[in-house]
């Protein structure tokens, strides 16, 4: 018990640092600063969060960025070497590649965010229900999320493309169904601890209905380990709709896909190496780039008591 | 006075935190001879930091600096820290709360015992000195719990095997952090007897962390009173219901008593004098 | 206001099972504060969170105000009956600030006034306002059991069950807590039921207590008989005689009786 004598600061900073806070609201925002700020003190994760950033403006405003438009083809220009022109090049079309690149940002963002909304709450009510119920929900959940959980995730989303037809949206089903079952497995884990702490106790003995019990009290404590998941698996999911587009399964010609570029840019690998390093490249920052701010956000997010 | 074995003289530890700066200990000294030394205080006091600066094992983020610290003919403020190792365990011994954490799970105790023999012996020597020490510390039946795995020894049964464990080195002091804290009532009883046996017929020192104010008064010889990294005072243990400090005399008269009639108890006041 | 009869309470199946309670019964009286004392395993939590609603897997009789106790309580259950958990670092969700953490029963309940009513029971647990927008990690540990204290009286409840409230705590934090529960029986006249293996607190917290060991109750006695050691069980004395500190002889007698047993 220290006293503080710090002298109260005043305006927002006073308003987010103060001893003592005087609404929901203001407890919050407290919360979110001091993790903002605790973010901001691990450089790795800023370079991360950075990445994502530039991801983020680069795809809305692609058609400012982008110097040409992205599927204009001219015969005469193509397979042309990096230059002041041609930042990264043409490809075997005359197309610019930059510009494809940049375009490209737009479906990656597009792949990730559907994947991560799609199998993140999937993944979370999955595992929360069948850790808190436990008996024969849990053990059907279980078995369910073994099934998708045997088989390796590309060889499944494969399978269910092939299914369900090229294209990107089915490639995002594809993907989100392999994304989800070790998310519930880890919701799941969570949840057995936490099932047994007392103050899921506490709450059951005021007279709490289980469903509220689950949505209130046990997945908020499941949820930051949650999106440090997905956000660490976001580089495998930029991987998988990639090599969905390598393989022709996932963005169909002409969409300026990563994956699928990669893919014909494999076929001028020895003479025109751009073809692929741009698009690669490119993956690889965005991928990093994920993953940096997913440790980061561990860092912060993870419930350790100072 | 006794002649001491361990003589501390300003003692201090701080701990670098990312916040700020925690003096877990601040300037502290005293001497611990043949008899038993009772530390007491509130959680957070800086009674474990006390007990493991001694060995130097004080976590990476902590600084320790004494002007003296003597043990026998040992300099432990200066000692390196191969001198340390010569030190632990051998002639200083560490017992701490949970036998649970300090024990190997998935080996025997009487094996556990034997790692801690002087190497050389042959295996008929070891068993020997082992179920020496186990009848050391009362337990009748050695040769039985010799092949107990930790986890069928019961609390008081674990807790002398790491007892027994300590004394096979012969340490001439023992720094007990909390050792009774997770046994039950009848048999904590039973272990401070062995350990008041032990202090006794084999002369040893015997530091004992507790925050059993009542404990400690009528089971140790003196008390040190810790509050906020400082020993307010010391006293012999049989006038600790006379102590002075008003600190000491405030967690007195909190403690619950059998047969008392006071509807309320008294609390602390804390003054903020004490911490200086 | 609690009747228990018989009560029985198993953890496992088969072979592995555990027999945590073991025909239990006993009596508690409207107002009155009944102890549970015994040492760590015993099986006290397991009756409390039988009492509470929070197993369903017991059999006996429990009878709660008038009314016998099924396994599945419905709502208006868990208005007359609340605990207090042991470990107040445990017992608060550490994602809910104090008032969202009192906010949870009056929601659940849909009670009126919902800052009024915690404005009270704030002040009533010795807590100000100032504590409302705090997170559990912004308390120490007898702030916390004050907040779990408020939060079990919030619904205004007519028994509380007391799982060791103050073991967790330093002495003079457990004082302070101590004198919060008789002021709060005081001036409310709640039933208590505490559990705790220290019989000093059971003795200066009850009027009867009952003395439990490996799942079973092995005698009931008054305080006024505590005090003047009328008991008739050798473990009582043992608890009594250990409660008083560290007697040389006495523990060396004990060391030589537990061996010649042969534990
Ligand atoms: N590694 C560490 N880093 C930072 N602070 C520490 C560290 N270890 C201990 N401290 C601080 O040092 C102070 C004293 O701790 P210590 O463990 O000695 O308390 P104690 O008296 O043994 O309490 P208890 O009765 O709870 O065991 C505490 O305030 C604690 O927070
Ligand atoms: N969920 C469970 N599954 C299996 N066994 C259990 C479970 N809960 C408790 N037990 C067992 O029941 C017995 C009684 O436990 P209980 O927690 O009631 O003891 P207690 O008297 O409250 O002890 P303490 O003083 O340590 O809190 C113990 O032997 C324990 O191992
Ligand atoms: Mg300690
Ligand atoms: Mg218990």
């Amino acid at each position: 018990m220290t006293a503080a004598i710090e002298t109260e600061r005043s305006g927002l900073v006073g308003y987010l640092t103060a001893e003592v806070s005087r609404s929901p609201t203001q407890a919050s925002l407290q919360r979110l600063y001091f993790g903002c700020r605790r973010f901001a003190q691990n450089p790795l994760a800023m370079v991360g969060f950075f990445v994502l950033v530039a991801l983020i403006l680069i795809a809305v405003f692609a058609p400012w960025i982008a110097p040409f438009p992205m599927n204009e083809q001219n015969l005469q220009t193509r397979l042309l070497w990096p230059s002041a022109d041609h930042l990264f090049g043409t490809d075997e079309l005359g197309r610019d590649i930059f510009s494809r690149v940049v375009y490209g940002s737009r479906i990656t963002l597009q792949i990730t965010c559907l994947v991560a909304v799609i199998a993140a709450p999937i993944g979370l009510l999955v595992g929360t229900v069948s850790g808190y119920f436990g008996g024969w929900t849990d053990t059907i959940m279980m078995r369910l999320t073994d099934v998708f959980l045997s088989f390796p995730p590309l060889i499944l989303a494969l399978g269910f493309v092939a299914a369900l037809g090229p294209g990107i949206r089915n490639a995002v089903i594809a993907i989100a169904l392999t994304v989800w079952p070790p998310i519930a497995r880890l919701a799941r884990a969570e949840t057995l601890t936490v099932r047994s702490s007392d103050y899921i106790a506490a709450i059951r003995a005021q007279g709490a209905p289980a469903w509220r019990v689950v949505v209130k009290h046990v997945m908020p404590m499941c949820l930051s380990s949650v999106i440090i998941r997905i956000t660490l698996n976001m580089a495998g999911i930029i991987l998988t709709a990639a090599a969905l587009g390598f393989l022709g399964l996932g963005a169909q010609p002409p969409m300026p896909e990563w994956g699928a570029m990669l893919s014909t840019g494999r076929q001028y690998l020895l003479g025109s190496w751009f073809l692929a390093a741009a698009p690669g490249l490119a993956i690889v920052v965005v991928s990093l780039g994920f993953n940096l701010f997913g440790d980061g956000l561990r860092d912060v997010l993870d419930p350790r008591d100072e | 006075m006794i002649t001491p074995l361990l003589e501390v003289e300003g003692l201090s530890v701080t701990f670098k935190t990312p916040h700020r700066l925690v003096r877990a200990v601040r300037d502290i000294s005293f001497a611990v001879g043949k008899e038993k030394v009772g530390i007491v205080g509130e959680s957070g006091s800086g009674k474990s930091v006390t007990g493991r600066a001694i060995l130097k094992l004080t976590p990476g983020n902590g600084t320790v600096s004494a002007r003296r610290m003597q043990f026998e003919e040992i300099d432990l403020a200066n000692a390196s820290e191969t001198e340390m190792l010569n030190v632990r365990g051998k002639r200083i011994g560490m017992i701490l709360q949970d036998p649970k954490f300090s024990l190997d799970p998935v080996m025997r105790a009487g094996d556990q015992i034997a790692e801690a023999l002087p190497p050389g012996l042959t295996k008929a020597e070891a068993r020997e000195r082992v179920l020496e020490v186990l009848e050391a510390v009362q337990i009748r039946n050695p040769k039985r719990v010799y092949d107990l795995y930790p986890h069928e020894c019961s609390g008081g049964m674990g807790q002398r095997v790491m007892i027994a464990m300590m004394l096979v080195p012969e340490p001439k002091l023992l720094i007990a952090d909390e050792p009774t804290s997770a046994l039950d009532v009848t048999v904590r009883m039973q272990v401070l007897a062995i350990l008041d046996d032990l202090v006794e017929r084999r002369g040893l020192g015997l530091m004992f962390i507790s925050h059993d104010l009542n404990l400690v008064a009528t089971f140790c010889d003196r008390v040190l009173i810790m509050y906020a990294g400082r020993i307010v005072e010391e006293c012999k243990a049989s006038e600790l219901r006379q102590a002075t400090h008003p600190y000491t005399q405030g967690l007195l008269a909190s403690l619950p008593r059998i047969g008392d009639r006071r509807k309320r108890l008294a609390t602390l006041v804390r003054d903020p004098a004490w911490a200086l | 206001m609690i009747e228990v009869e018989d009560l029985t309470v198993r953890f496992g199946k088969g072979k592995a099972a555990v027999t945590a309670v073991d025909g239990v019964s006993f009596t508690v009286r409207t107002g009155e504060a009944f102890g549970l004392v015994g040492e760590s395993g015993c099986g006290k939590t397991t009756i409390l969170r039988a009492l509470a609603g929070l197993n369903e897997d017991w059999s006996g009789l429990v009878r709660i105000d008038g009314k016998q106790l099924m396994p599945k309580r419905e709502r208006a259950f868990y208005k007359l009956v609340q605990i207090v958990f042991q470990d107040p670092y445990g017992s608060l969700h550490p994602r809910f600030t104090v008032n969202g953490t009192l906010m949870e029963p009056i929601k659940i309940h849909d009670l009126d006034r919902p800052d009024e009513r915690i404005d009270r029971v704030l002040r009533q647990v010795g807590l100000g306002p100032a504590f409302r927008f705090r997170y559990p990690h912004q308390l120490s540990g007898g702030q916390r059991q004050r907040v779990a204290i408020a939060r079990a009286l919030i619904l205004e409840p007519k028994l509380m069950l007391l799982d060791e409230p103050t073991s967790a705590l330093d002495v003079s934090v457990q004082a302070e807590i101590l004198n919060l529960l008789t002021d709060i029986r005081d001036s409310t006249g709640l039933t208590f039921l505490l559990v705790s293996h220290d019989l000093s607190v059971v003795s200066h917290m009850c009027d009867r207590l009952a003395v439990m060991n490996q799942g079973r109750i092995y005698e009931e006695l008054t305080v006024e008989d505590l005090v003047q050691r009328r008991y008739r069980e050798t473990y009582t004395r043992q608890l009594f005689e250990a409660s008083l500190g560290y007697d040389k002889r006495l523990s060396t007698a004990q060391v030589k009786a537990l061996d010649e047993a042969g534990a």
